[in-house]
């Protein structure tokens, strides 16, 4: 099943498991969103279930917090990642601290869907990527899926989380086709995951990342090189566990981002590694990320984007320590 | 300022107590004049104790109790009649300086000092049916007016409003300030309010400033006029009119709660006190203007039509000896109020165990026992 029918099967799902989920957002309804991940779903469970907001992303989000404070699940989707900026106050500043400032007598089950990433040829402000903003502020929780299997699975977690949680979807990755089992979830929301083993190096990274890291490790073991893959799944928290005992197996790790390096993702990862397994590394901690530049246009975000060739360039790096 | 369109003001009480409806005002007329002597008198005593809080407040914040304190003082009218006009299943969502309003509504004030002695970020738990469905302070202007917008579409979408029962059907109250109309949410508000059609009730108090900057700054046209804009019914109200207050929310919440969809509602009002402890009013406007609107108090206006229908002078020494005792107990507990324990800071920041939360809790809790018992 392609990602983004993974997506729509995980939310129609939440939506059939209670009448407390609504989903909310621009053209979601009549024309099932721009990448059509919310295809067929007002048809199926009505208008008020399943709602084409006015074109206000604050107010979107602004009005999913008042809703869940009238006991409702909303799932707001914004339309792409360069647009979450108008409700940047609203998520950052009301959404991730209101259970706090109730202490704790007010959940905020509110989920932020939004597509990110490169990839996809776009034009200005349809391919960012803005996790940092998210994982820097407490009271978020942030996820990433990179297959259909992790995108039925965790949409419904994330929806049936009593926090706000920040879901990005890698745009790429839609019509990526893969396995989905709907009779069980193999991990929970929050865990990191191993998807190759290796036993030289370790690859860490998150979305559509996680592809690209995984044709560097079929490329590397042509030449002898035998790289172990982990996909973070959840940006924050981050599940270091599987992460340092791959580590402590290979003693190398690089992190894979498409976002620009400095103070990202990858420079948190990387650090918590190095504090954590230092006397198991043979190697500094190597990051590959985007460059900190606006995310260029089309024809150049080839030469911007991390590839098999730039991480394995990190991965000669690396193995030359 | 901007001029005041007197045809369009809704008001009852002239400055001097004397009960004369404008024009405007006659629509509601009926309505004032079935208020029992007894209401007249709770809009008065509601209004006279919570200015003597507000005072003691400044007070407390003035001898370094508090770090900040937004005064009511001047506002109480647009306020009490605003928050007596709501019903109890109503849903109030306050900016800052709403005092009176979450008093009404029973909250503790108390609960407003320890958010303003930095003792938290909330103070209240609006779930709480003790605390009158009143949501809690939001300091970040206009960002309120969502919420309630969201809520109120929960309320449409569960059928809370619009079943002609006027007892049991909810509405919102949103209050925010001249400045924050400003602020590009509060426009979000008021397009989601109409396009979902929210039993809600947009009160603008404008009180002429925005810190120190005039409304006029912030609007070129009366803002009440842009409620129309928006598809909503506008009301403009003498703010420091209880009567004018009390009577055009009431409608306005009712005829939301019955299913006509969101109102809006200005009223004109001053405070007469400085925005915050942190401000200083001489430097931008005149004591020739405080004055003009001191002769306007809504208090003393109130009190003036009270003594007029014959109120006695045990009512208003009751209210005195009240007021006293509510700013008397509030130093008392202001000065009882404890402090935090540094683990409180980890609480509530997510409501499901989060491991980086619960590890820094942790860290801190062993760096701060290897001090305990002398170090070596
Ligand atoms: C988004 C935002 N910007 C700036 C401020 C700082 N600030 C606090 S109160 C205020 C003026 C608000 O004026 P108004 O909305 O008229 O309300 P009033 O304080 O007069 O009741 C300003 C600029 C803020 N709290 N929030």
């Amino acid at each position: 099943m392609p990602f983004s029918r993974a997506i729509n099967a995980g939310l129609r799902a939440a939506l059939a498991g209670s009448d407390r989920v609504l989903l909310m957002g621009e053209d979601i309804g009549k024309l099932g969103g721009v990448f059509r991940v919310t295809e067929g779903l007002q048809a199926e469970f009505g208008e008020q279930r399943v709602l084409d907001t006015p074109l206000a992303e604050s107010g979107l989000v602004g009005t999913a917090i008042g809703l869940a404070m009238a006991g409702f699940r909303p799932v707001v989707e914004i339309q792409f990642d360069g647009f979450v900026f108008p409700a940047f106050d609203q998520i950052t500043t009301q959404l991730a601290k209101l259970t706090n400032r109730h202490e704790g007598a007010l959940q905020m089950p509110v989920v932020i869907r939004i597509p990110y990433g490169g990839h996809i040829g776009a034009v200005e402000h349809h391919q960012e990527s803005p996790e940092a903003y998210f994982t820097h502020t407490a009271g978020l929780r942030v996820v990433s899926p990179s297959t259909p299997n992790d995108g039925y699975w965790m949409i419904q977690d994330a929806i049936a989380s009593p926090d706000p949680v920040i879901f990005l979807e890698p745009k790429s990755k839609y019509w990526q086709k893969g396995e989905v089992d709907t009779s069980a979830r193999a991990l929970p929301l929050h865990a990191s995951r191993i998807v190759r083993r290796g036993t030289d190096i370790t690859l860490v990274g998150h979305g559509a990342m996680v592809t690209t890291m995984l044709q560097a490790a079929a490329l590397a073991e042509a030449e002898g090189t035998s790289i172990e893959v982990v996909d973070l799944r959840s940006l924050s928290p981050v599940d270091y566990g599987p992460i340092l005992d791959s580590v402590r197996r290979t003693g190398r790790m690089v992190y894979a981002q498409e976002a620009p390096g400095f103070t990202s993702l990858g420079s948190e990862v990387a650090a918590t590694v190095m504090e954590r397994a230092f006397y198991a590394l043979e190697a500094p901690v190597l990051r590959v990320s985007g460059f900190d530049v606006p995310f260029p246009p089309a024809k150049l975000e080839g030469a911007y984007l991390p590839d098999a060739d730039r991480i394995l360039e990190a991965v000669d790096r690396s193995l030359a320590y | 300022m901007i001029p005041v369109d007197d045809s369009a003001l809704v008001r009852f009480l002239d400055a001097d107590g004397t009960f004369a409806p404008s024009p405007a005002a006659e629509p509601y007329r009926e309505a004032v004049e079935r208020i029992g002597d007894a209401d007249l008198e709770t809009f008065y005593r509601d209004m006279a104790v919570i200015r003597a809080f507000d005072v003691q407040a400044t007070n407390l914040q003035r001898q370094g109790q508090l770090a900040l304190w937004p005064p009511s003082y001047g506002q109480e009218a647009a306020q009490v009649g605003s928050a007596r006009a709501a019903r109890a299943q109503d849903h109030l969502f306050p900016s800052y300086r709403e005092h009176v309003v979450t008093k009404i509504r029973g909250v503790d004030p108390i609960d407003i000092i320890r958010v303003m002695r930095g003792l938290t970020h909330g103070g209240w738990d609006p779930t709480d049916p003790k605390n009158g469905n009143t949501h809690i302070y939001t300091l970040v202007l206009g960002s309120q007016t969502l919420h309630a917008t969201g809520l109120g579409m929960g309320l449409v979408f569960d059928g809370r409003c619009g079943t002609g029962d006027l007892d049991r059907d909810e509405a919102v109250i949103v209050y925010y300030g001249d400045g924050a109309s400003s602020q590009g949410d509060v426009h979000e508000a008021m397009v989601f309010a109409n396009s979902y059609r929210t039993p809600e009730v947009f009160f603008l108090q404008n009180n002429q400033w925005a810190i120190s900057v005039p409304v006029a700054t912030q609007s070129r046209s009366p803002l009440h006029k842009r409620g129309e804009g928006y598809g909503m019914p506008s009301t403009l109200i003498d703010g420091n009119d209880v009567l004018a207050s009390w009577a055009v929310t009431r409608t306005a919440l009712d005829e939301a709660r019955a299913g006509g969809g969101p109102q809006a509602i200005e009223a004109m009002t001053y405070r007469l006190g400085a925005h915050t402890t942190s401000d200083d009013p001489t430097k931008y406007r005149t004591s020739d203007e405080e004055e003009s609107w001191r002769r306007r108090d809504p208090i003393a206006r109130m009190k003036a039509f009270l003594i007029g229908k014959g109120a006695s002078d045990a009512f208003f020494a009751d209210v005195e000896a009240e007021s006293q005792a509510l700013a008397d107990d509030v130093r008392t507990r202001t000065n009882a109020l404890g402090g935090l324990e540094r683990d409180d800071m980890f609480a509530h920041v997510y409501s499901e165990q989060h491991p980086l939360v619960g590890e820094q809790r942790q860290w801190l809790a062993d760096y701060e026992a290897s001090f305990e018992g002398g170090a070596s």
